[in-house]
């Protein structure tokens, strides 16, 4: 199926399958090449030549490579490290300097005199809008995805899903302006429309105006993780065994039983890597947040209201005008924005490969 | 005729009695459509409560239930719900193709309209709120300049990475490797560029800079290797999994060392597919906005020295033509952004296309 | 518990491509009937028509009739589903889900008609695994992973699987092609215990197999690649074995041919 190397290209589904089935090369390569290296004849002359066999070097060029692989897998732990330990440098000085409380002042006015800054109403529309982009994006992905690889004829779902993987590629900038330019019309007339009717739920209340809201920010937020969630499902839905679909077909199943049966619970792992890949995406994303909210510091459950603001999107808004313990201030909470897609992922992670164990220990 | 909903029945507990069932006729589906949609537009404009639009998806919704209505009356309820769950999957599909198609539609309508020699030669440098011209010449230079640093600087890191995982790690350090690099793929960008903005724009260039802080195209190139980092390591890991163990037991039992093998016969088997995913990075971090931002400080003129002074993106351009107030500048936006994709898409093609034509893919 | 099968100008496609033509043949319940052939003479393409996994597959189609106690199966109002749950089918690999532990593998069929009651569900685990030979290895670990089992085990786990919803006729393409040869036997003993209960059919390379294990046999052959499979002779396994009445399967059964 070719498909194969984008999909881990396009980063973080955590290789759900290829550990699975491909667990052994490293051990057991490892393994095979421990007597050729130790039994290696130096210099490159008298191969196969008698005589003792020629002893181990400590300072060859296998040391040597392995060290500089060694160095350069070490290189990861070392930059994730130097991103805290730097973050942290630099946010500690503002963070002194800020005279609100950083947790739940709402406001933002680091190049004050005295700063105030505080990052709950950013933190909570980061999570916010990520989250309803992710309750609308993660079922509609899910469909398509099902659709391209189930539903549709094959010609059909391999075009369209390439196609879906190209729209994954597009710059989130791209759809950020469009947001602002094009989709903000009918978000307004439907925010009218919501708060008309429905403004008795609390999310649909206030008296306006409309537009630059939340549900502008997530809607655009969930059309780009759209193509990227689908893309990744779908190459999971095509990974199901093509056996245990046909087992599930002969016990009688209709199609939705054997999606049920097979594809949907032998693809929960990847299912799961994908929309963890698009939370973090929906939680970083910056420029299409800057572009369409309204940017504001206050903590509000509305969601039509113009208004809303994320801690990546407060970041590219307010980095121009900045001084120093301004940058620190943004930095400060580019921290906490790192410790909450830390914490996200490695709750993904641990799920993944907890899921792993169970359907390994039996290949 | 019964209907083959035998649950209740103990025991044989799943077979039918016959094989014939009762069917829904082909005429019932578009029948309940229409059905739908006419109860549906009563409904809105008899209350007057919404256009042509509400009247679609109220009717969607009562053409879902009916159909698991009829469905459940004449065929059961697993019919039933294999129905209504297809049409859902129907609908997905068509809910997403709307406003995908509008992205593009106005990407493409909007961003041929500056389409023309000017915008490729020219840069920012002097161009007024009342300049119909203006170019993102300068924001061209700057993308592949920095991309191209990001790449000469990432893919030796990522590959000598995923060998160390793939031939040499075992045991905990190897796993907290592979488990950071999976973590690292989650870092948004923004804070990566924040990382590069403290650590190189703020620290250490200021050392050579007479204690200024170094904005450059170099900076951003830093944060887009943080970016692209993981998931180099990661296909790249990947594509040397998918080598046939014989080939390297083949180089071992010719005595050949380990370091020569991976070089010579691991490496090059697993070359089209580290390309691929190489580009498929290269094309990610192209499309980055948010770290050129913070640490390239994104100039109006030309300047060709990474290392020194202001440069843009065609991603920043992007983001600063949106914010301009001239009425020039949505128009320089769509076009750059148009330029921009086509850059990415081009990318993105040539890496499938390659590993289309991988031999070691699944 | 077991039924008659019928087959009458049977002709299967795939796409353009006609893989078998004319099959008439008829199966008696209690019996088990090998369909035996070269590679590619349309043995289990006919095996997958039985019921109705042959349409799975995009492009292929059936014609001609198939009953079973004389309801044809490709009737127009006939449901799919029902025909599957009547005919139920063991694979040439062992395809338990995953996903699921032995328990929830056995249970699969039934839980997909609706059966949702615990004790139902207990109880025909247990006589499903009984039947399949398979309780008294797996009692102590059914919450565990059903890829768990060795290849043999797992086979007979989707044998499990299939009995449980209690079928007509049981289906077996090459079940035990990709097992070791003790594994085959624990296989061949369960058929021949199973046919007290079931009509089966099975599809093997193996002559002995067939021989051993089957009351009536079917040769299957082609003309040459691309041609349709036909069936040549069909009539008692001691028969085709000892006294084939067609010089063509003699030469096959000898080794002379194919």
């Amino acid at each position: 199926m070719g498909e194969t190397p984008h999909r881990s290209a396009d980063a973080g589904t955590g290789g759900t399958r290829v550990t699975q089935s491909h667990e052994w090369p490293a051990g057991a390569s490892a393994r095979v090449a421990e007597a050729p290296v130790s039994a290696r004849t130096p210099g490159g002359n008298g191969l196969g030549g008698g005589g003792a066999l020629p002893r181990n070097r400590k300072f060859g060029a296998e040391r040597a490579f392995h060290g500089l692989t060694l160095a350069a897998g070490a290189m990861v732990l070392v930059i994730i490290v130097a991103i805290a330990a730097f973050l942290i440098a630099k946010a500690i000085p503002a963070l002194r300097a800020n005279t609100a409380n950083f947790w739940t002042f709402e406001g933002w006015f680091p190049n004050d005199n005295p700063p105030t800054f505080g990052i709950g109403a950013l933190a909570f529309g980061t999570v916010l809008s990520a989250a309803l982009a992710l309750l609308m994006a993660v079922p509609v992905a899910m469909g398509i995805a099902l659709y391209l690889s189930h539903y549709a004829p094959r010609r059909l779902g391999n075009s369209l899903g390439f196609l879906i993987d190209l729209l994954a590629a597009v710059p989130s900038v791209v759809f950020g302006l469009w947001g602002r330019d094009y989709l903000i019309g009918p978000v307004t007339d439907l925010s009218g429309w919501l708060n008309k009717y429905f403004s008795w739920i609390p999310i649909f209340g206030g008296e306006g105006p409309y537009g630059n809201s939340i549900l502008l920010g997530s809607l655009v937020l969930a059309i780009m993780v759209l193509p990227i969630i689908t893309s990744l499902t779908r190459e999971v839905f095509l990974q199901t065994p093509t056996a245990n679909e046909e087992a599930a077909i002969a016990l009688g199943a209709t199609r939705w039983e054997m999606l049920r049966t097979a594809v949907l619970p032998y693809g929960r792992p990847g299912i799961i890597a994908a929309v963890m890949l698009g939370l973090g995406r929906a939680l970083g994303e910056t420029i299409a947040l800057a572009l369409t909210l309204g940017s504001t510091y206050a903590i509000s459950f509305n969601v039509l209201e113009s208004g809303g603001n994320t801690i990546a999107a407060n970041i590219a808004n307010r980095f121009a005008e900045a001084n120093d313990t301004g940058r620190g201030a943004l930095i400060a909470s580019g921290l906490v924005l790192f410790a909450i897609t830390l914490v996200v992922n490695i709750i993904a992670r641990a799920i993944i490969y907890r899921r792993r164990e169970f359907t390994e220990s039996a290949a | 005729m019964s209907t083959t909903v035998t649950s209740h029945r103990p025991r044989p507990p799943a077979q039918p009695e016959t094989l014939r069932a009762r069917r829904l006729p082909a005429y019932a589906a578009p029948a309940v459509a229409v059905a739908a949609l006419a109860l549906s537009a009563v409904i809105v404009y008899g209350a007057g409560i919404g256009g042509p639009v509400l009247v679609i998806v109220l009717g969607a919704v009562l053409y879902l239930v009916g159909l698991f209505a009829a469905s459940n009356a004449v065929e059961g309820r697993r019919s039933a719900r294999n129905r209504t769950w297809s049409a859902l999957i129907h609908s997905a599909f068509v809910l997403a193709v709307v406003p995908l198609a509008s992205v593009v539609w106005t990407l493409v309508s909007k961003g041929t309209e500056r389409l023309d020699g000017n915008f490729f030669q020219t840069s920012m440098n002097n161009i007024g709120a009342r300049d119909p011209n203006g170019g993102a010449y300068h924001a061209i230079v700057g993308t592949l300049e920095q991309v191209g640093i990001a790449t000469l600087i990432t893919v030796p890191l990522g590959i000598l990475c995923a060998i160390y995982i793939v031939e040499y790690g075992r045991g905990r350090f190897a796993f907290a490797i592979r488990f950071f690099v999976d973590v690292m793929t989650g870092i948004p960008s923004i804070v990566t560029g924040l990382f590069v903005l403290a650590f190189w724009v703020l620290i250490v260039s200021p050392w050579f800079n007479d204690g200024r802080p170094g904005f450059s195209g170099f900076a951003a190139a830093l944060a887009l290797s943080v970016l692209m980092l993981p998931t180099i390591v990661r296909s790249t890991e990947e594509m040397l999994r998918l080598v046939p163990p014989p080939l390297r037991e083949g180089a071992y039992a010719l005595g050949v060392p380990k370091w020569k093998t991976i070089l010579r016969v691991v490496l090059p088997t697993a070359l089209p597919g580290i390309v691929t995913g190489v580009m498929l990075s290269i094309a990610r971090a192209a499309g980055e906005t948010a770290p050129v931002l913070l640490v390239a400080g994104g100039g109006a003129a030309i300047n060709f020295n990474p290392f020194e002074n202001n440069q843009s993106s065609l991603a920043l351009y992007v983001y600063q033509q949106a914010g301009e107030a001239s009425k020039y500048s949505p128009a320089r936006a769509w076009t750059a952004a148009l330029t921009l994709v086509a850059l990415v898409l081009i990318l993105t093609i040539a890496a499938k296309l390659l590993a289309r034509r991988n031999r070691l893919s699944r | 518990m077991a039924k008659r099968v019928e087959a009458s100008n049977v002709t299967a496609y795939y796409g353009g491509f006609k893989a078998i033509e004319n099959i008439n043949l008829t199966v008696e319940p209690k019996t088990v009937t090998a369909l035996i052939g070269p590679s590619g003479c349309g043995k289990s393409t006919f095996l997958r028509s039985i019921n109705r996994m042959h349409e799975v597959l995009p492009g292929a189609r059936v014609e001609g009739s198939l009953t079973i106690d004389d309801q044809d199966i490709y009737d127009r109002d006939v449901d799919v589903t029902a025909v599957r749950r009547m005919i139920g089918m063991v694979f040439q690999r062992p395809n338990p889900f995953p996903t699921m532990s032995i328990f929830e593998n056995v249970v699969a069929g039934l839980k997909l008609n609706g059966v949702r009651k615990k004790s139902i569900l207990d109880e025909a685990a247990e006589k499903a695994l009984r039947s399949a030979n398979l309780w008294d290895e797996v009692k102590d670990r059914l919450g565990k992973p059903g890829a768990g089992l060795s290849g043999g085990q797992q086979q007979r786990l989707c044998i499990a699987r299939t009995i449980a919803v209690e079928p007509q006729v049981v289906l077996m393409d090459e079940p035990c092609s990709a097992l070791d040869p003790i594994s085959t036997l624990a296989i061949e003993d369960l058929m021949f215990q199973l046919k007290d209960k079931f009509t089966i059919i099975i599809v093997t390379h193996n002559m002995q197999q067939a021989a051993r294990v089957s009351d009536r046999t079917a040769f299957f052959s082609i003309e040459k690649t691309g041609d349709p499979g036909r069936l040549i002779e069909y009539d008692n396994t001691q028969k085709i074995f000892s006294n084939p009445s067609v010089k063509k399967t003699e030469d096959y059964i000898t080794g002379r041919f194919g």
